[in-house]
């Protein structure tokens, strides 16, 4: 299901250096047309369908296309980000709707403090098995 | 054909930047997030730097990109030996019990970490009623109890997996740079390619170098300590899907083979290579079956209704036992490939029954609930299943889903073993030659892998990955303390790799206008058609789906001839533009892979993965020659595959 970029939503993300598409694809796939200012999918057949784009454009302006090797048209999946669950509406072909919604993180975005109430390394257990954190002695066969 | 070299002659000279630093992590999944998390700590208090450079953006590179429903791997109120015994059976009796062990009693602590970051844990409660990650419940570290889908797997809401992990791997790389005063340590966007060995200490790594695919910069990356944990491989063979479809593989479609590429181009030994993953996956869409299997008890079945566990099951034990009795994952696959194979497809997920039966007992709101856990199995992992099933009105309580076996892939994490040997942990009584030096590293000095690199080893899954990571940066760190004076040297000049890494432009630019048309030229070959001729290749002579995963000597030796012509043509491969460099450097390493995977193959004079792959000339299992590691070695001198035979050695009685 290639992601694909709807032109009327799509506002370049303001000319910013890069847009929010193109910062998260982990296939590179986003582009931005400069002359235009909308973003583009330049390699759908390499698009793993992992919605990274759908969730992160702040214009909702990429949606996904099912796969057209295999998948009958009609259909749609949409995700809704937010910053503690999202929401997905699934269209069939047939035009029966579900929709779901599922809890995605139990703390604020930005609020992990890596090492908060752990302890400090112990550099005589370096050479040993067990992270900084180990506190009790790890099991042997 | 001559052979190309770049001296920027007809391609522009990209802006080349230097850097050192002590440790190097390469990849931003979850091995080098773990790495990330447990070496900064360490290495803080020694002002020991740490360099994270990932092809994509943290939060949403890797195997977990998209996220997932599941964590494969908590241990919680089992025994790590008991997690080797189920490793082994589903690895065909072939696996460093050192290395599955070690996971099996570290790994807890990461999935906990996971948990107190943010990630929701679904939770049994005390009246058994099990409820999602946001209702408040204790933690898994305070008592809390997991919802068990399997023995080793706990439910999670895990759509942010990933963004949470590297949430902690980048605040983790923050301190180091505090620590330290570097200007930058975390570099996204830069794929890295090629690995240098040390100009004056033998058989040690010094240099990683690599290129930003969004600007015109080079790379130079020197450290003492290298963490290669890049993925595994997708793509190397020919996918079932023929267009728009190729991008749904079922593992990460840019896993290029670049862990096992690198490592091997500068010496170090990969182990059981011949391993491959073919999961048996909802067709096309390549959805997870396991919460169907495991969680909703759905059962698979021929067209016919019956039960291929059963009807070919004596037929098995006869070839592959004393394997096929465990009914591990690749002999359930064998059996449907031989109903498959007999006309009696497709393969159908009762799910319709599974539900049916469930609801039995359930009241119609309790329905509802697990229909969208269902859902939330696709749409937490495998969004493009979702969108298979709408595309073709399938409500899985209505009917039955079709199941496949994929195309082949190569990975180390999942419920495959193909991999680098790396040293083990010391205080398990393993022999010396599986445990020689730092915890992790592989038998090139200074170059160390975990998740999908490590091999003989499978079953780590993601919470595994990022453990192993962790276990890989603490010995690093080791490493660095040992040797403070050690500093990295390269006899290469920096614009001859630089030039070899942008090869590619200088091919294109050169030849570029002798045709009208930029894809067809004679003097090069664009990254698309090299990859496209590697995966016809791997297909049709290695085992693909085209022989039903079937091959021999003679096939091998036939593709492995035109394997080589493909590495040569890898010379004269041209790129247009910087993402279509990042395709040719993927495919170059694809291709190494690939070969790798045939020689391995080649070797191993038994059909020690049935079910994945076929020697249709040794069509056995043969424990009595064969229950043994294969190791390869590329021969630095003569360029060429040097394969040998490794003891196995029973840690764990069975």
């Amino acid at each position: 299901m290639p992601s694909y970029v709807i032109t009327e939503k799509c506002d370049g993300c303001k000319g910013q250096e890069r847009t929010a598409c193109m910062y998260i694809c982990p296939n590179n796939l986003m582009k931005l047309d400069r002359d235009r200012m909308k973003a583009w999918n330049q390699e759908p057949e390499q698009c793993w369908e992992c919605y990274n784009c759908v969730k992160i454009c702040p214009q909702q302006a990429i949606e996904v296309r099912a796969y057209a090797d295999f998948v009958p048209l009609g259909g749609n999946v949409i995700p809704l980000r937010g910053t503690d669950s999202i929401m997905w509406t699934v269209k069939f072909r047939n035009g029966v709707l579900k929709r779901f919604k599922f809890p995605i993180r139990t703390t604020a975005e930005g609020s992990v403090n890596p090492y908060a109430g752990k302890p400090e390394p112990d550099f005589a257990n370096l050479k040993k098995p067990g992270f900084f954190n180990t506190s009790s002695d790890l099991k042997k066969i | 054909m001559e052979l190309e070299t770049c001296n920027f002659s007809y391609c522009k000279k990209p802006e080349i930047i230097e850097v050192e630093t002590d440790l190097l992590l390469i990849g931003g999944g979850m091995a080098c997030c773990g790495a990330a998390y447990e070496g900064a700590r360490w290495a803080n208090p020694k002002k020991l730097k740490i360099i994270m450079v990932d092809k994509a953006a943290a939060d949403r590179s890797g195997a977990v990109a998209m996220g997932l429903s599941a964590i494969n791997t908590y241990l919680g109120e089992n025994e790590p030996k008991d997690y080797v015994r189920y490793v082994r059976g589903d690895l065909m009796g072939i696996i460093r019990e050192d290395l599955v062990f070690d996971l099996g009693r570290h790994v807890d602590d990461s999935v906990h970490l996971f948990e107190e970051w943010g990630l929701p844990v679904w939770k049994k409660m005390d009246d058994g009623e099990a409820v999602d990650g946001s209702h408040p419940a204790k933690k898994l570290s305070e008592g809390g109890k997991p919802v068990r889908s399997g023995r080793w797997q706990i439910m999670i809401n895990g759509e942010s997996y990933k963004v949470i992990v590297a949430e902690a791997a980048k605040k983790a790389l923050e301190t180091n740079k505090q620590a330290t005063g570097m200007a930058e340590n975390l570099y996204e966007r830069v794929f890295i390619v090629k690995l240098v060995l040390d100009a004056k200490v033998p058989n040690r790594v010094a240099a990683a170098v690599g290129f930003s695919v969004r600007e015109n910069k080079a790379y130079v990356f020197k450290a003492k300590a290298m963490l290669l944990a890049a993925g595994g491989a997708v793509n190397v063979f020919r996918p079932r899907s023929s267009a728009e479809g190729q991008g749904r593989a079922w593992y990460p479609v840019w896993n290029s083979g670049s862990t096992y590429a690198m490592a091997f181009q500068v010496g170090a030994e990969q182990v059981l290579m011949e391993n491959r993953f073919v999961p048996a996956r909802f067709k096309d869409g390549y959805g997870p079956v396991g919460a169907w299997f495991l969680l909703f008890k759905a059962k698979a079945t021929n067209a016919l209704g019956e039960d291929y566990c059963v009807t070919h099951f004596e037929k098995t034990k006869a070839l592959y036992d004393p394997y096929a009795s465990k009914l591990g994952t690749a002999i359930r696959n064998h059996m449907m490939m031989e109903d498959m194979k007999l006309g009696k497809g497709p393969i159908l997920m009762r799910t319709h029954e599974a539900l049916a039966e469930l609801g039995k007992t359930m009241t119609p709101k309790q329905m509802k609930h697990l229909e969208a856990e269902a859902w939330e199995d696709f749409l937490d992992m495998c969004i493009g299943q979702a969108g298979v099933w709408a595309g073709n009105n399938i409500e899985p309580d209505k009917t039955p889903s079709e199941i496949m076996p994929t195309e082949p892939y190569l990975l180390g994490s999942h419920a495959g073993c193909a991999g680098l040997w790396v040293s083990g942990p010391t205080d398990l009584g393993a022999p010396k030659e599986w445990s020689w030096g730092y915890r992790s590293m592989t038998t090139v000095k200074g170059l160390f892998s975990a998740g999908d690199g490590v091999g003989a080893s499978g079953h780590k899954f993601s919470s595994g990955s990022h453990a192993e990571g962790r276990i890989a940066a603490k010995a690093m760190v080791s490493l660095c303390l040992d040797e403070p004076d050690y500093k990295p040297a390269i006899s290469q000049s920096i614009d001859q790799l630089v030039g070899e890494i942008y090869l590619p432009f200088e091919v294109y630019e050169k030849y570029k206008n002798y045709s009208t048309d930029p894809y067809v030229n004679p003097n090069y070959i664009r990254p698309k058609m090299l990859q496209a001729r590697l995966q016809k290749i791997m297909d049709e002579y290695v085992g693909g789906v085209s022989t039903y995963y079937m091959t021999s000597k003679t096939m091998l030796d036939s593709g492995l001839k035109q394997l080589e012509m493909l590495k040569e043509d890898a010379n004269h491969m041209a790129a247009a533009d910087l993402h279509e460099l990042m395709r040719c450097w993927e495919n170059l390493h694809r291709i190494w892979t690939g070969e790798s995977h045939a020689r391995h193959i080649l070797f191993r004079e038994d059909t020690r993965y049935p079910g994945y792959y076929y020697r249709g000339d040794f069509n056995k299992v043969d424990d009595k020659n064969w229950r043994c590691f294969t190791i390869s070695k590329l021969n630095l001198q003569t360029q060429k595959f040097e394969m040998s035979k490794r003891e196995y050695v029973q840690l764990i009685p069975d």
